[in-house]
């Protein structure tokens, strides 16, 4: 289990999270939705230890062990992954050369070239990735899709145990969205992996099965529950909801 | 703590090894130049009275230069503490088991040859390769391609010698091509007939005769005509020597329609100046590239140049400079044009790290006749550190108005966002700027021969220990 508990967040010395507790089994899926600036990001990013926030009380516990204080590369070899909202251009970088440093890394095991290469190409395929896009530096000038495509193919690759999916879904046309959220609800069915998606949109709903949803605002969650929640914000925005508190 | 291997020769102990024994040597001259010593190295090769001229016009010349005033720390370099001429005695060699440990590991972990490993540690004076090298000599020897010692060249090839050798660099260019020229010994003779096209890259260590890296190494190519080689030098093992001063001199003649790629990789351990003069005369149509990566030294100055004299000829310049802790890579080029339509590129990519420091120091020249010439130049320079430095020094002039120039230059600092994003897939923070710093020079790695760049990933690695905290 994922369990964060009344978890406080400072940005460039501003309270963003103001005390976040939240759940998450492995098997489960749990969509975090809520207005621009409602933190949703934030915490995404806290849990995967990126230095620019600073957790100032609370704690981050991944089964039964307490990672408030681990790097982020230990959080990953730990079992945690973050597809990122803007996957960053690492120029020069062959993608396939730093994705399979990462799966010895984490899996601490070595891998032949051909073995490897048989393993991205499945996935490659399940995600419609082109193969040229495969022999490229990591993210140099991939299109926002492709990007997107690739942090899911790395998160398949390195199978962890509880995935940040970050606004994977914006930018993305339905057939990308279908494609994406498709393969993970599978990997999820298929792994019993934990997964968090951080959107703006239910129409990703369609195509991924959540057993929660938690409306976020002014960095708490002011609201849990089942897919209806996610319906009442499509019908009549986060107002009537936030405002109910 | 890890384990960490010390790539960089500490000056103080040393490794006693190879140059360092006296034993070792058949002939070893006293410390110190004066017109008897260049008068002794002649004698002892043998060399015709022409070649000692020429050495004793240059000794003069030497006396007479100042020290460069500009770009490193030079006022440490004593030319009285230099044994000028050193000949290995090729019997008594070392064992591998005599190699230092730390030095067997540095080898181990750049995944280098055993063979190469024996040769590299001065273990052997000649390659274990020859076999492999025997087939290549027959396919050179077949096509007329000459590629040998400067010494045996001289010996067997003296008119093609007399005619080039200082050409393009004569004695008097500065103080250090002055100082070559005067006590030269070692380094490779390499002509290439018209038409001739060398496919596999001319390698300097697998050449037959190949000696230890020489101080004053002095190498001459000449590509006539229509033909093109590859030449490759040193390796991205350490080189450790106890003598601190590495002064070569390279020229390069590109005949018409020829072309010549001349690739260095050196990695000197860090009591070494490496103070290095390299130009070539680029003619009609021909093509010059100069790829150069300097990893280590105490200071290196070095400035490939290309002097564009034929209508529609080429200069390109790559080159990497790697500066760790107290270490001065002060590399640049001189591209001069000096007729029509000649173009030049030039991609300069610097890593410092630590206290290192880094510094690109470039001329682009343009003539009033070079009329429709082009020039890009473009300086990236990445900080690993914070206290790490680079600077710039380009110097363009431009005398007349109907060619371009391009010059670009970046300083970057390793980016955190690409750092979390990389050890956010499980590689710690040393693999993840090893991995940032191997894509900032992968333009220039991509141009290697393939063991080159395997083994230079390898060794930006094991710089890149120690760098994080």
């Amino acid at each position: 289990m994922l369990s964060i508990k009344n978890l406080k967040v400072n940005r460039e010395g501003l309270e963003i999270l103001k005390g976040i507790s939240l759940n998450i089994k492995k098997g489960e899926t749990h969509v975090l939705m809520g207005p621009n600036g409602s933190g949703k990001s934030t915490l995404a990013n806290s849990l995967m230890a990126n230095p620019d926030y600073e957790v100032t009380s609370g704690s981050i516990v991944l089964n039964q062990s307490d990672i408030t204080k681990l790097d982020v590369s230990e959080r990953a070899k730990k079992g945690l992954f973050l597809a990122f909202q803007y996957p960053v251009e690492v120029p020069g970088v062959p993608l396939i050369q730093f994705l399979k440093l990462a799966y010895t890394e984490k899996t601490g095991t070595s891998i032949t070239p051909g073995a490897f290469l048989k393993l991205i190409n499945e996935v490659a395929k399940d995600l419609d990735i082109k193969q040229s896009l495969l022999d490229r530096y990591l993210n140099e000038g991939f299109s926002g899709g492709e990007k997107k495509k690739i942090e899911i193919l790395q998160m398949a690759v390195l199978n962890p145990e509880f995935v940040i999916l970050d606004e994977t879904d914006s930018g993305l046309d339905v057939t990308a969205l279908k494609t994406i959220f498709k393969y993970v609800n599978q990997i999820k069915i298929s792994k019993n992996m934990g997964v968090l998606v951080v959107t703006h949109y239910s129409r990703i709903l369609e195509f991924l099965k959540p057993d929660f949803v938690h409306i976020m605002k002014e960095g708490k969650l002011v609201k849990s529950g089942g897919i209806e929640l996610a319906e009442e914000i499509e019908k009549d925005g986060y107002k009537t909801l936030v405002d109910v508190n | 703590m890890k384990n960490k291997v010390p790539l960089k020769q500490n000056t103080k102990s040393g490794y006693q090894y190879g140059f360092s024994d006296p034993e070792k040597y058949e002939v070893k001259f006293e410390k110190g130049l004066n017109e008897g010593v260049v008068k002794r190295i002649s004698k002892l090769k043998g060399e015709p009275d022409w070649m000692l001229k020429i050495r004793l016009e240059a000794y003069k010349v030497f006396l007479g230069k100042k020290m460069p005033n500009w770009g490193g720390d030079l006022s440490k370099i004593d030319f009285n503490n230099i044994h000028y001429y050193l000949k290995p005695t090729p019997k008594e060699q070392k064992s591998w088991e005599d190699v230092p440990d730390d030095i067997k590991n540095t080898f181990n972990r750049l995944g280098i040859p055993e063979a190469e490993k024996e040769y590299l540690a001065g273990v052997k004076t000649q390659y274990d390769s020859e076999i492999v090298y025997g087939s290549v000599k027959k396919e050179l020897e077949d096509k007329g391609v000459l590629f040998m010692g400067t010494d045996e060249g001289l010996k067997k090839y003296p008119e093609i010698f007399r005619q080039y050798f200082g050409s393009v660099i004569p004695a008097a260019d500065n103080k250090f091509s002055a100082l070559n020229t005067a006590v030269w010994s070692g380094g490779s003779f390499v002509y290439v007939p018209k038409g001739v096209k060398v496919d596999l890259p001319l390698q300097a260590y697998f050449r037959i005769n190949a000696k230890n890296i020489g101080q004053f190494e002095r190498t001459l190519i000449i590509a006539d005509e229509g033909s093109f080689v590859n030449y490759v030098e040193g390796c991205t093992a350490p080189i450790y020597t106890s003598d601190s001063l590495h002064s070569a001199v390279v020229e390069i003649i590109v005949k018409k329609d020829a072309r010549v790629r001349y690739t260095t990789i050196q990695n000197w351990s860090n009591n070494v100046y490496n103070l290095v003069t390299k130009r070539a005369f680029a003619y009609e149509n021909s093509v010059m590239e100069w790829v150069d990566g300097n990893i280590g030294s105490k200071l290196t100055m070095k400035y490939p140049s290309v002097y564009l004299l034929g209508e529609g000829a080429r200069g390109e310049v790559l080159s990497l400079a790697y500066a760790n802790s107290s270490q001065h890579q002060d590399t640049g080029t001189k591209m001069i044009h000096l007729a029509p339509n000649t173009s030049s590129n030039v991609i300069s990519k610097s890593i410092s790290q630590g206290t290192g420091r880094s510094s690109y120091r470039g001329i682009v020249h343009i003539a009033k006749n070079a009329k429709n010439s082009k020039s890009n130049v473009e300086c990236d320079a990445l900080l690993i550190n914070k206290n790490s430095r680079t600077d710039t020094y380009p110097f363009i002039k431009v005398n007349n108005s109907s060619s371009r120039v391009g010059h670009e230059a970046s300083v970057s600092k390793v980016n955190e966002e690409q750092l979390f994003y990389l050890m956010s897939r499980g590689l710690n923070e040393e693999q993840a700027k090893a991995l940032i710093v191997s894509g900032f020079i992968e333009p220039i790695v991509k141009l290697l021969p393939m063991e080159y760049a395997v083994e230079l990933n390898r060794l930006i690695e094991l710089e890149m220990e120690g760098s994080v905290g």
